[in-house]
């Protein structure tokens, strides 16, 4: 704040900052480089330079990042999504449930198996969209804040995924369903998400509405934006993400599992905002969440890597949230 | 009233001797991303005076009251309180150096009562040390006993009127018993009574020998109470007079830094068809029986007072709330406009009251802006903007429109308030609306972009464009208005044509 300014003129050309995702990405260079020492340090090898673990790291990130790519968009709208962790265990669920292999013993829908696989990969979507889809019209009909229809979802859904089965996992997928999971898939749909995403809130009028609906929301509706249509369009995408992701887990898995997704809504929230998405609204882009990402699964691989214990991986994400925000506070303060 | 009361106190009070001031701010300089705020500005305020701090708005006189206040820190220059150098670092460490600011925007708590809300961090304790309500409701009514207030300090103040509300934060700042007291335009919320209540609060504190900085738009007050008049200009000081040497043409000569030949630019048009048609429009409990005709070209006023329901027929009109009854026609044709996407589809177009409320996006760009309200225009192929056309659109109308912005891509709440509203209206200009109505188009805007809007106003109404104004101030309605309608209590009162509009015909119809 006090920073010394002898020429107005350089003020004016300091206004014209870099994008904020390109200071985040320098953050998650900065912590690629600190682990390529230490690890040169500790373990006499190099961090970043191990395919495979490069391929576990961004594999894990990507359902989460799926996950987070529909709550971006729901905190662009100055909402929250907390029930994507628990849609995507009941997708999960469903979808496996519709998707075992001919002869194996099933705890739901005895008699059906063999599907072909598009049946359980919609039937896992449809499941995530309609979630979405009672989340938005609660919001929009009702007026309840978000945080209270989505932690009603969180826990509706969760407990749904435990009733399918009553709580009996549901395992040998078909070879077929599986194959979404397998290899490089899990990273190629997260990444094409995020860019058909991307591309939708930057260049299209979806985009667009969703950014005025967070900037203002009377100032939304004078305009002409139908606010509660558009706030349920965004919360059914975000419902359809989350069963999008419960499709790729339960197929990467090869099995469903109600416990799936366990406060991965909050991982997801946490990339958004490690990403720069502002929870007042209007702010953030997917680029920043899909970086925000990246830097949660990278700590993760780094503190594995280097055989720190899980208890302390949490506390470290934990403060690393806190900073993230800090760091968002700051920024827009500096902004007035 | 108030000529009198300042007489009596600047022959009664002791004139300062030179260097000792109450307050110095000398070489202050501010800047924002995008924006010098403030380039080396001073401030010298006087015991015992008024001193009236004016300029247009983003001119800099808000952020040098923050500075001053301790709300923002200066890039460079330096503050002397009492002729003692300090740092503020923080609005309570002001306050412990004997400067209280009443703010522009209100701050209080309104869930907790009047007194709780004065005494807020300071409040009495008991030996046990839990607040002392008793002391604490004993100590309000001892200030309110002084400052001649008459309201019930346990009384929440989620109950009050605006105007009590401000009067409970001027009784707030006094309670401070500071020796500068920086009032941010303390009277755009509150009624006639209540400013007359004010300056007699102000004129008591003068002679207690204090000092008061005092922002405001209105002319009238500046020379009501001010004694010294300081005038800054885009973020640069310009000169400090006292107010006897200065009248209303020479002080906005200074202020906007060239002569305003015409504030009122009004034309005489060819009125052309008719092309609104509002017919019995009621809303239950609101307003009713509301008819009028407008034709393109014409601009119609209403006058009125606050609450009279000119704003909610506006509303109504424009499908934000469902009417009770009544038609609306426009160019002839029924029309049902259930919301404002209907609205902006028949070609109505509506500038609201409350800029920042409901209008801006400040967290945006200029761009995103204009363009929001016409984007079903600019759609190519899966919904896609073709943002080219768009931008280029809107870049014409920014310049047409003089928007004072470094590109269309600076965010918004860097522009200062004229700029904000001349954005705003480019967003409705894209609409290409048949029927605009302006709400307050000229609240909170300072004197030379007022005068670009009315230009702007009035050639939109030569275009053939049909415009209604609503507005409380008599001045811009009396010049700008073909025809006023004129609405009390949620009834039009009386129509005036424009050689008939006085001041004197308009307030005889708004008011009982």
């Amino acid at each position: 704040m006090s920073t010394v300014v002898t020429n107005p003129k350089a003020l004016v050309a300091k206004a014209r900052r870099l994008p904020p995702e390109l200071s985040i990405l320098f953050v998650l260079l900065g912590i690629a480089v600190i682990f390529e020492v230490l690890g040169w340090i500790f373990n006499g090898q190099s961090f970043l330079f191990n395919s495979q673990r490069l391929v576990i790291m961004i594999l894990q990130v990507s359902v989460i990042g799926l996950l987070a790519i529909g709550v971006t968009q729901v905190i662009i709208t100055t909402g929250i999504d907390l029930s994507s962790g628990s849609v995507l265990a009941l997708s999960a669920m469903v979808a496996a449930s519709l998707a075992q292999s001919a002869d194996v013993a099933r705890p739901v829908f005895e008699g059906l198996g063999g599907l072909p696989v598009f049946i359980p990969v919609v039937a896992g979507l449809l499941v995530g969209t309609v979630c979405g889809l009672i989340n938005g019209s609660l919001i929009a009909a009702t007026g309840i804040p978000p945080f209270i229809a989505t932690l009603g979802m969180m826990v509706t859904a969760r407990g749904l995924a435990q009733y399918y089965t009553h709580g009996k996992p549901i395992s040998q997928l078909s070879d077929s369903y599986t194959a979404i999971g397998a290899g490089a898939m899990p990273v190629m749909i997260f990444l094409m998400m995020a860019v058909v995403f991307h591309i939708a809130l930057r260049y299209t009028k979806y985009g667009k509405y969703t950014y005025a609906i967070g900037g203002n929301m009377t100032a939304a509706r004078v305009s002409g934006i139908d606010v509660k249509r558009h706030l349920i369009t965004v919360y059914t995408i975000a419902g359809a993400l989350s069963g999008l992701a419960g499709v790729v887990a339960s197929a990467r898995a090869a099995s469903g599992q109600s416990g799936m997704g366990l406060s991965y809504e909050l991982d997801a929230i946490a990339a958004a905002v490690i990403g720069g998405v502002s929870l007042a609204g209007g702010v953030g882009r997917i680029t920043g969440t899909v970086i925000g990402a990246l830097i949660l699964g990278m700590m993760t691989s780094g503190f594995t890597f280097l055989g720190i214990d899980a208890y302390i991986q949490q506390i470290v994400k934990g403060v690393i949230i806190v900073v993230a925000v800090i760091a968002d506070t700051y920024r827009s303060k500096r902004k007035i | 009233m108030s000529a009198v009361l300042k007489d009596q106190t600047s022959s009664t009070m002791p004139r300062a001797a030179a260097g000792t001031y109450l307050l110095e701010a000398e070489g202050i300089m501010k800047g924002f991303p995008g924006v010098i705020a403030l380039a080396g500005v001073q401030l010298k305020l006087r015991p015992g005076t008024v001193h009236a701090l004016m300029g247009e708005n983003g001119a800099g006189k808000s952020t040098l009251m923050k500075i001053i206040a301790g709300i923002y820190q200066p890039d460079e220059g330096q503050i002397r309180v009492k002729g003692e150098r300090v740092v503020l670092h923080s609005p309570l460490d002001a306050l412990q150096k004997g400067i209280a600011m009443i703010h522009q925007e209100l701050n209080l708590v309104p869930f907790t009562t009047i007194a709780e809300n004065i005494w807020i961090g300071r409040e009495p304790l008991n030996k046990l040390g839990f607040v002392d309500h008793a002391e604490l409701f004993r100590r309000t009514r001892e200030l309110f006993d002084r400052l001649h207030i008459d309201l019930d300090p346990e009384e929440q103040v989620q109950h009050l009127s605006i105007a009590n509300r401000q009067m409970v934060e001027i009784a707030k700042a006094v309670s401070y018993d500071s020796d500068v007291l920086i009032m941010d335009e303390p009277t755009s919320a509150i009624t006639e009574k209540e400013v007359e209540h004010l300056f007699a609060i102000i004129a008591d504190l003068k002679a207690q020998g204090k000092g008061i900085v005092y922002i405001t738009h209105k002319m009238v007050e500046v020379f009501n109470i001010a004694d010294d008049i300081s005038v800054f200009r885009d973020g640069h000081y310009i000169t400090t007079k006292p107010a006897s040497e200065l009248d209303r043409d020479k002080l906005i000569t200074l202020m906007v830094g060239r002569e305003l030949t015409q504030m009122f630019p009004k034309t005489t048009v060819p009125l052309r068809d008719v092309v609104l048609d509002v017919r019995s429009l009621s809303r239950q409990g609101v307003f009713s029986g509301v008819s009028f005709q407008l034709r393109g070209g014409e601009i119609l006023g209403f006058a009125g007072l606050m609450g009279a329901g000119r704003t909610e027929v506006a509303e109504t009109i424009y499908g934000m709330y469902p009417a009770s009854g009544g038609e609306i026609y426009v160019n002839g044709k029924r029309v049902e406009i259930k919301s404002p996407r209907q609205a902006i589809d028949a070609g109505l177009a509506l500038l609201t009251e409350d800029r920042k409320a409901s209008g801006l996006f400040l967290v945006l760009p200029v761009l995103e802006n204009m363009e929001i309200a016409s984007l079903p225009g600019f759609l190519g192929r899966l919904g896609f903007v073709r943002q080219r056309t768009v931008s280029e659109e809107c870049e014409k109308l920014r310049q047409s429109l003089r928007v004072k912005t470094p590109s269309l891509y600076q965010i918004i709440e860097n522009l200062s308030g004229g700029n904000q509203q001349k954005a705003l209206i480019g967003r409705w200009l894209l609409t290409k609306p048949k029927v605009l109505i302006l709400d307050e188009p000229t609240r909170g805007i300072d004197v030379g972009a007022k005068a670009e809007i009315y230009k702007l106003i009035s050639e939109l109404a030569a275009d053939g464009v049909a415009i209604i104004m609503i507005s409380s101030e008599m001045a811009e309605i009396i010049g700008m208005c073909d025809r006023v309608l004129v609405m009390h209590d949620g009834h039009v009162t009386g129509e005036l044509k424009r050689d008939e509009l006085t001041q004197e015909a308009i307030l005889h119809l708004a008011s009982d």
